[in-house]
């Protein structure tokens, strides 16, 4: 797997790996062993585990995870080697001689069952109280092997406090089997490196730089360690109770804009396989529940791709026709939060790099607060901004300071996907149930432009299909079939592409002409362009750019905090792994592909909204003031 | 920490990582160096650490809170850690504890008022047969009794 990065992993746990042959046909590349009585031939260094799935033979686990390296720290996967005196875990068990595996003898059952008691003996938790009820790792277990008593007894006091301090992530050792799973995520997927053991024996819990809180370290916010977690130890912090108490509030207006993500993964909440968008019976059932207004985030979505393009190609005029040696290119994205909080901490020197453009959450919140409550007639005081996000991220987001340009906190609550399950679940709604419904105006519909955001590559895939066809006049179908740009498309976590643009360029657009006299300046110019997810991916693209690399030469980087995207997102259902990822994100390509309007500049709303609110055009005045936005430097020192 | 402390800091750390390398595998000597010229590890010092090996602050930490010589919180000039092991144990070490207690007035866990010494129960110090046992910083003691362990910590600086 991509992300499977284990280079920094500790020499105890590489010697778990074996590398696998390239052809397990030739002679020593594959190996026959014995499962259950049963004769089957593996590549040599297949992990037992991975020889008993392919076998749908089933083996129970807890700190394995396939997003991450090898652990064998829980034991849980424990199975018989004939002629080893002690039981193997199969996670960690690379096969590299033929061996006889018995995977259900007493023993086996026996050593599980001891396992799972010894865990929930100090497992302080109420199923019926707990986020993860119903879809817990460990209760499962439980489960699954019968327990009815607790051999080992069952603390029933609280032994940690819990951390609460961040916007996002709440932390409950008192649930934590200490799987590690935090750990590599953070480490390995992320490097940000938050959460580590300490202490030892008995004492040993996983905790923060000197056990200070959440808050207080860098964390960038991005759940991933939550959609890793297999208990109810780490959740997102979650604002639905104010959100139902301002719904009743008769004097409130609540809105709420739904992202793409979170459409393409409700279901799973719901009992669908992944993969199947919701997005119509969604805005019925939020409808149902009592918001006031349902919206689209693709609708700033595509003013996103107005203002950021319009501010990549400033940057680029600035840059080579009036030679301006400090504008700060390649230019960054800047709707993934964690991202820019990532950025902000490890390469605070880079933030002017950055499109000042804020995320579409925060610019539908500015818009909420002025443009929408003149319209209706609604005091923005009264306006209670909400937004379905499949990010933890973006609850600290809409908590940032300098979010309030619209004169009140530009959007008051940040919802994920899960929470949205909930609060639909307690209003006593099935999602799959709800006959579809429209967004709501003055925003109506959108594009499948701001929809594909959702997925790594999407952002520049909307922004090329803008800017191409700004600059060349021709239709983006012309270069590339049915709009469809597949260079950037695709779960490699760092991608690389070059766009010639061609010796002719068409007129300038009506909505830039203030800003750039002609084209001719980029005839035969090639646009430079890389997409990366994931912050491990991020530190190496940033490393290179440093280091005066081929990164260094992009005009347009897309940087992702999460693993394949938003819809990989913190917030997003449990469990996760590379092949949900990617059927939400073929869900997302599907309904991108069903639309007419598939283009940001194309978005009718979007043009009026130039046309009537932000008059002086992207990047202009008023855009200046409500949807762009500032950075602080940081750094990584903790205080 | 004043500036200048801190430069001095990083300075000392970063020759000790030249020393040692700027590698993982050069954490627990490069701590090891720490601990022995300043009696702990600061979390300043934590983070010059992972800053020059390239690894994150709460790796240092874990591993500084997984030994019982490592600590990132201040101690005494001395560290004396006596031996609670069951050998020990039995054969005096709770007298020993006793006595060391009331002549320094501080309980074990504690540091000295004058930040002379600070007081540690350890794990088997492998002097089983020679107990009790007591390492004053790594200096080991045996066959104590009250009166000599005493005498021992009164010549201790
Ligand atoms: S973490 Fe799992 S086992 Fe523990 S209380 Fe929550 S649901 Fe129950
Ligand atoms: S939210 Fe992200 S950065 Fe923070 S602890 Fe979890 S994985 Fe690490
Ligand atoms: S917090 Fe969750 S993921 Fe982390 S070690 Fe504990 S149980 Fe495992
Ligand atoms: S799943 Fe194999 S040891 Fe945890
Ligand atoms: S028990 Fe004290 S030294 Fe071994």
């Amino acid at each position: 797997m991509e992300n499977k990065d284990t280079s920094r992993a500790p020499v105890s746990q590489k010697s778990h790996v074996v590398e696998k042959p390239e052809h397990p046909e030739y002679i020593g590349g594959s190996i026959s062993v014995e499962i259950n009585e049963k004769k089957v031939s593996v590549p040599l260094g297949t992990t037992i585990l991975e020889a008993c799935r392919e076998n749908k033979i089933h083996i129970p686990t807890l700190c394995h995870h396939d997003d991450l390296c090898v652990s064998g720290v829980c034991r849980i996967c424990l199975v018989e080697v004939e002629g080893m005196r002690t039981l193997q875990a199969s996670c960690a068990f690379p096969i590299t001689a033929p061996i006889k595996i018995k995977t259900t003898t007493q023993a086996v059952r026996k050593a599980r069952r001891h396992i799972i008691d010894l865990m929930l003996s100090e497992h302080c938790g109420e199923c019926y109280a707990c986020v993860r009820n119903n879809n817990c790792e460990l209760q499962s277990l439980a489960k699954e092997y019968g327990v009815d008593s607790f051999t080992f007894g069952h603390i029933s006091e609280p032994r940690y406090e819990i951390d609460n301090s961040s916007f996002s992530i709440i932390r409950n050792s008192d649930k934590c089997i200490l799987c590690k799973r935090c750990v590599r995520t953070c480490i390995d997927l992320q490097e940000v490196g938050v959460l580590e053991s300490v202490n030892r024996g008995d004492k040993t819990m996983i905790s923060t730089f000197m056990d200070k809180p959440l808050s207080d370290v860098i964390c960038i916010n991005c759940g991933q360690c939550i959609n890793r977690c297999p208990t109810g130890a780490l959740q997102a912090n979650d604002p639905s109770d104010q959100i139902w108490r301002d719904i009743e509030d008769p004097a409130k207006h609540v809105v709420i804009q739904t992202a793409p993500s979170p459409r393409a993964a409700i279901g799973e909440e719901f009992g669908l396989p992944a993969g199947h968008s919701m997005t119509k019976e969604l805005n019925t059932a939020l409808k149902r529940i009592g918001f006031d207004g349902v919206f689209d985030t693709n609708t700033t979505a595509d003013l996103t791709i107005f203002e950021e393009g319009t501010e990549l190609i400033l940057r680029l005029y600035k840059a080579l026709v009036e030679k301006d040696e400090s504008v700060a290119l390649p230019q960054f994205t800047s709707c993934s939060p964690g991202w820019v909080k990532y950025l902000e901490h490890f390469y605070p020197e880079y933030t002017d790099n950055l499109s000042t453009a804020k995320s579409p959450q925060q610019m539908f919140g500015a818009l909420f607060k002025t443009f929408y409550a003149d319209k209706i007639g609604v005091d923005p005081k009264d306006i209670v901004s909400v937004a379905v996000m499949p990010c933890s991220a973006k609850k600290f987001e809409c908590n940032r300071p300098e979010m309030d340009d619209s004169g009140w906190k530009d959007v008051d609550y940040g919802l994920t996907t899960r929470e949205m399950a909930k609060m639909i679940k307690e209003a006593g709604i099935h999602l799959p149930e709800m006959p579809p419904s429209n967004f709501d105006s003055p925003f109506g519909e959108a594009s499948g432009a701001g929809l594909i955001f959702g997925a790594t590559g999407g952002v520049m895939e909307a922004a090329i299909r803008s800017v191409v066809e700004f600059v060349t006049g021709n239709k983006i179908e012309d270069i590339f079939e049915k709009a469809n740009v597949i260079p950037v498309r695709g779960f490699e976590g760092i991608k690389y592409a070059e766009l010639p643009l061609g010796d002719v360029v068409g007129p300038v657009p009506g909505i830039l002409q203030k800003l750039v006299p002609n084209w001719d300046w980029l005839k035969g110019a090639t646009l430079k362009v890389a997409v990366v997810h994931g912050t491990a991916n991020a530190k190496k693209v940033m490393d290179d750019i440093k280091a005066g690399g081929k990164f260094s030469q992009c005009h347009f980087i897309e940087f992702m905090a999460c693993p394949g995207g938003c819809i990989g997102g913190g917030g997003q259902p449990i469990p996760t792994n590379e092949e949900i990822r990617m059927k939400r994100v073929e869900a997302i390509y599907a309904e991108d592909e069903s639309l007419e309007m598939r283009k940001a500049h194309d978005n009718p709303n979007v043009v009026r909204l130039y046309e009537e609110f932000l008059t002086d055009g992207p990047c202009g005045h008023l855009s200046h003031k409500l949807l762009h936005t500032e950075y602080t430097k940081r750094g990584k020192y903790i205080a | 920490m004043l500036v200048a402390e801190k430069n001095s800091l990083t300075e000392e750390i970063e020759k000790m990582v030249e020393k040692h390398g700027a590698t993982r595998a050069a954490l627990m000597p490069v701590l090891q160096d720490i601990q022995r010229n300043h009696k702990y590890v600061s979390e300043f010092a934590q983070q010059e650490v992972a800053r020059l090996l390239n690894i994150h602050p709460v790796e240092v930490y874990s591993v500084i809170t997984f030994y019982s010589f490592l600590n990132s919180e201040p101690r005494g000039r001395n560290i004396v850690r006596l031996c609670q092991t069951i050998t020990c144990d039995l054969i005096g070490k709770e007298i020993v504890a006793k006595a060391i207690e009331r002549e320094l007035g501080v309980k074990f866990g504690e540091t000295t008022k004058d930040n002379r010494i600070t007081l540690e129960f350890a794990n088997c110090l492998g002097m089983c047969d020679q107990g009790p046992a007591m390492l004053v910083n790594d200096k080991v003691y045996t066959k104590l009794t009250p009166e000599k362990a005493v005498e021992i910590l009164n010549k201790v600086k």
